[in-house]
């Protein structure tokens, strides 16, 4: 089954270079392992930055230069530049295919302060503003008649190497999560949107349990290059029981943070990296940390934040209109992933990545809120156009049956690994052992320590396996996979935070706290050969 | 406490059961509890979730015989949880949604043309807000009962987006809109409300219905079923045959 433009992921990434492939005249199939509205990006709250301007003065040139800031030296100007400049069209656009944006009382576009942002440039819609885009998004694919697949589980990128030429993608398999078979599909070009990979955290983080690092590992695998995995973003205020998210919003809106003893001990809006090590402390101290935004009122709350307070109310008994909001930090955002190119394609020919699975290199070191939804709707529309101009030229033949083939032993061999060990209980254990060693602060011994534990883990995996072994909807199966998955990114994550030996922005290691310029304002690369993982400095 | 649910292992093997499972969680909601049980005690045990947050929609599932999402409901002693009603059932509490899904395209639930530089207003825009804070959970979907009578039915989260879209200001073509939903659309409806019952967002997709039916009627349709009853309004006569 053949397409021009093969995109895997359905979140806002893949579904914006979806529409844009089409639109430039390619044959687009989207595969999802879940459905089309239901990835992480229907998660995003807080909103979508673009100096519009319509809240107070604001200019690109200051998006440009809270962006550098908050990136700690290590994000790309031209690509920074882009990405701001192309942000007030991109919010237009979202604008005039039906997202339904909060308005000002001059029918304007209505804007917030987020953390880091000199100015109110969020967009936003509620604090609802990925789900309205996510299934704005969906509908336009729909009208364009664009194919979507639900419930195929990605498990290759197929690549052709011939030998007197770079490789080339040729599509990619999955396991059809519903029939339990192995599928092939071919294409020209193919764009990986599959999101980020916090859940190697596991409960310590704010994402959907799908983020779990599918793409990353598949393009590791294939021959691309990773970059920049040791960078990941804890966001500062996740209820303390449960990790789900409360948004930046609210403290944007003016909201508090209270130690136990009732005192604020940080700015509440600095970027999120210095208000998670803040909080962080207050922790170690034996503090508690909570969230107050009781004196924004009920009226406030319910317009701005009704997420905010049905969530605390369900998963903490606590309502924020008149009680303050017990938290923490977790895993959020990874500003590593996928290494591509200006084009959003990588080292092999017609393999292109977008969204938090890639790094174009505009988060550097911390991610500023706001910016994710806008990268993927500028770098989606980049990836898209780019995808389907190399499919129309695209003369090579493409050939899927062997990779299926391997893939169908591979599945055989797993269902018959021993289950002396549960993988669910590493899964459990690794994501402890991140949180508290390669969480919001870091230090080698901890590092070494947790590396040690991941390969103990690669060395166990025959020992572990699915304890389920039947073919229909086995999404124990499906899990396991994605445990694969995580521990082999676990690795390169520890491998390049090992190796930065400074602080930097999400990278703070307390026992280097200088930051580096001199040999550490790089890239860390990690990239597979014959099995075995590299990793490396590059400009 | 124990909980017992519906259990189907997929087509290989037909049988159905309700299986029992005892858990020590408290003040859990059932998704941590579905957890507890796949993690600890069966591997087997299949079902959807995603965000925990109520916002993928992947979690959507039935209690006692009332639709909930999993990881916004706090289970009791003595629970009952089901799949799904209206969806081919995959397997356990896992249902195949495409056909529902397709709706929406049939429905043609989008903006006909790109519209840029529309100013709405603040009213323009708490118009449709809270339909476009639709989830895709599918539990209106699954509690509808006109798919009993009329599996071609666009259905309540279909015709909700469709009323999101033709309440727009943006919307260019809100007639072609209209067009698209006589047939198995709004007429079908029985009104019975019970849609807006088990929303998780709070939308009630029968008051958009009733809302569609307005609009309908303003651009010339009636209600088909009203034409039938009474005979000669340019539907069929009693006996079936033309009437002109």
């Amino acid at each position: 089954m053949r397409s021009d433009v093969l995109i895997i992921g359905a979140g806002g990434a893949g579904l914006v270079a979806a529409i844009n492939a089409h639109e430039s005249g390619a044959k687009v199939r989207v595969i999802t392992k879940e459905y089309p509205t239901r990835s992480q990006t229907c998660m995003a709250q807080g909103g979508i930055n673009a100096a519009l301007g319509n809240a107070s003065d604001d200019s690109v040139e200051a998006h440009v230069q809270n962006t550098l800031k908050s990136a700690h030296g290590i994000a790309n100007e031209d690509a920074v530049r882009h990405l701001c400049e192309s942000a007030p069209d991109a919010v237009e656009w979202l604008d005039s295919i039906g997202v339904c944006f909060s308005r000002t009382k001059d029918a304007k576009i209505a804007q917030r302060t987020l953390g880091g942002a000199s100015a109110p440039r969020a967009c936003y819609a509620k604090d609802y503003t990925g789900l309205k885009i996510l299934h704005t998004l969906y509908d336009r694919c729909n009208a364009l008649g664009i194919e979507m697949l639900s419930e195929r589980y990605l498990l290759n990128l197929v690549t052709h190497k011939p030998t007197s030429s770079d490789a080339y993608i040729g599509g990619a398999t999955f396991l059809n999560i519903r029939s339990g078979e192995v599928e092939s599909y071919e294409a020209a070009a193919v764009i990986v949107a599959t999101g980020g990979y916090s859940r190697i955290y596991d409960k310590h983080s704010t994402n959907s349990t799908s983020s779990t690092g599918d793409g990353q590992a598949a393009c590791l695998r294939a021959g691309a290059r990773l970059s920049d995995m040791e960078f990941v973003q804890f966001h500062p205020t996740a209820l303390k029981g449960s990790s789900i998210l409360i948004s930046e919003s609210a403290r944007g809106a003016g909201g508090y943070l209270l130690n136990s003893k009732g005192e604020r001990f940080t700015n509440e809006l600095a970027p999120r990296d210095e208000v998670a090590r803040a909080i962080n402390e207050e922790i170690q101290k034996g503090e508690g940390v909570f969230l107050d935004i009781r004196h924004l009122g009920e009226e406030f709350i319910d317009r701005e934040l009704p997420q905010e307070r049905k969530l605390a109310k369900l998963y903490e008994n606590i309502d924020p209109v008149y009680e303050i909001i017990p938290i923490k930090s977790v895993a959020h955002y990874t500003m590593g992933g996928i290494e591509v190119d200006k084009n959003s394609q990588t080292n092999i020919e017609g393999l292109f990545a977008v969204g938090e699975c890639a790094n174009h290199r505009v988060h550097g070191a911390n991610r500023l809120g706001g910016n994710s939804l806008l990268e993927l709707v500028v770098f989606g529309k980049q990836a898209g156009v780019n995808a389907a101009k190399y499919a129309k030229i695209f003369d090579k033949t493409i050939e899927t049956k062997e990779q299926v083939k391997r893939d169908e032993e591979f599945l055989k061999r797993v269902k018959e690994f021993s289950n002396e060990i549960g993988f669910y209980e590493k899964r459990e254990f690794i994501g402890d052992v991140f949180y508290n060693n390669v969480g919001i602060s870091r230090d080698a011994k901890g590092l070494k320590e947790a590396l040690d534990a991941v390969y103990k883990i690669q060395k166990e995996m025959p020992m572990m396996g699915p304890k389920d072994r039947s073919k229909i909807y086995n999404t124990n199966l499906v899990e396991f996979l994605e445990f694969v998955n995580m521990i082999e990114l676990c690795e390169s994550v520890l491998v390049c935070a090992i190796e930065r030996k400074e602080s930097r922005g999400a990278h703070y290691r307390s026992d280097m706290l200088e930051q580096n310029d001199e040999k550490y304002k790089a890239h860390t690369i990690a990239y597979e050969e014959n099995g075995t993982l590299f990793t490396d400095f590059a400009e | 406490m124990k909980i017992k649910i519906a259990r189907y292992m997929g087509k290989e093997v037909t049988q159905k059961e309700d299986i029992e499972y005892e858990v020590s969680l408290s003040d859990a909601t059932l998704l941590e509890v579905l957890n507890e049980i796949k993690t600890k005690q069966d591997a087997t045990l299949s079902y959807s979730s995603g965000c925990r947050s109520s916002i993928c929609g992947s979690c959507s599932m039935r209690v006692n015989g009332r639709e909930v999402l999993a990881c916004a409901y706090k289970v009791k002693d003595g629970d009952f949880v089901e799949p799904m009603k209206n969806s081919p059932l995959i397997r356990d509490l896992v249902v195949d949604m495409d056909r529902a899904y397709e709706f929406n395209a049939k429905a043609k639930a989008w903006q006909s043309s790109i519209k840029k530089g529309v100013r709405l207003s603040q009213e323009n825009q708490m118009l449709n807000e809270l339909q476009s804070d639709c989830i895709l959970c599918g539990s209106c979907y699954s509690v509808c009962p006109v798919y009993a009578v009329n599996d071609e039915f666009l259905g309540p989260f279909a015709l909700t987006r469709v009323w999101k879209y033709i309440s727009d200001k943006r919307e260019s073509e809100p007639q072609s809109k209209i067009d698209a939903i006589q047939t198995n659309g709004v007429w079908d409806c029985t009104l019975c409300n019970e849609c807006t019952l088990v929303c998780p967002q709070g939308i009630s997709s029968k008051t958009d219905i009733e809302k569609l039916r307005i609009r309908s009627v303003a651009s010339g349709y009636s209600d088909p079923s009203f034409a039938t009853s009474f005979g000669s309004f340019g539907g069929a006569s009693f006996d079936g045959s033309p009437s002109f």
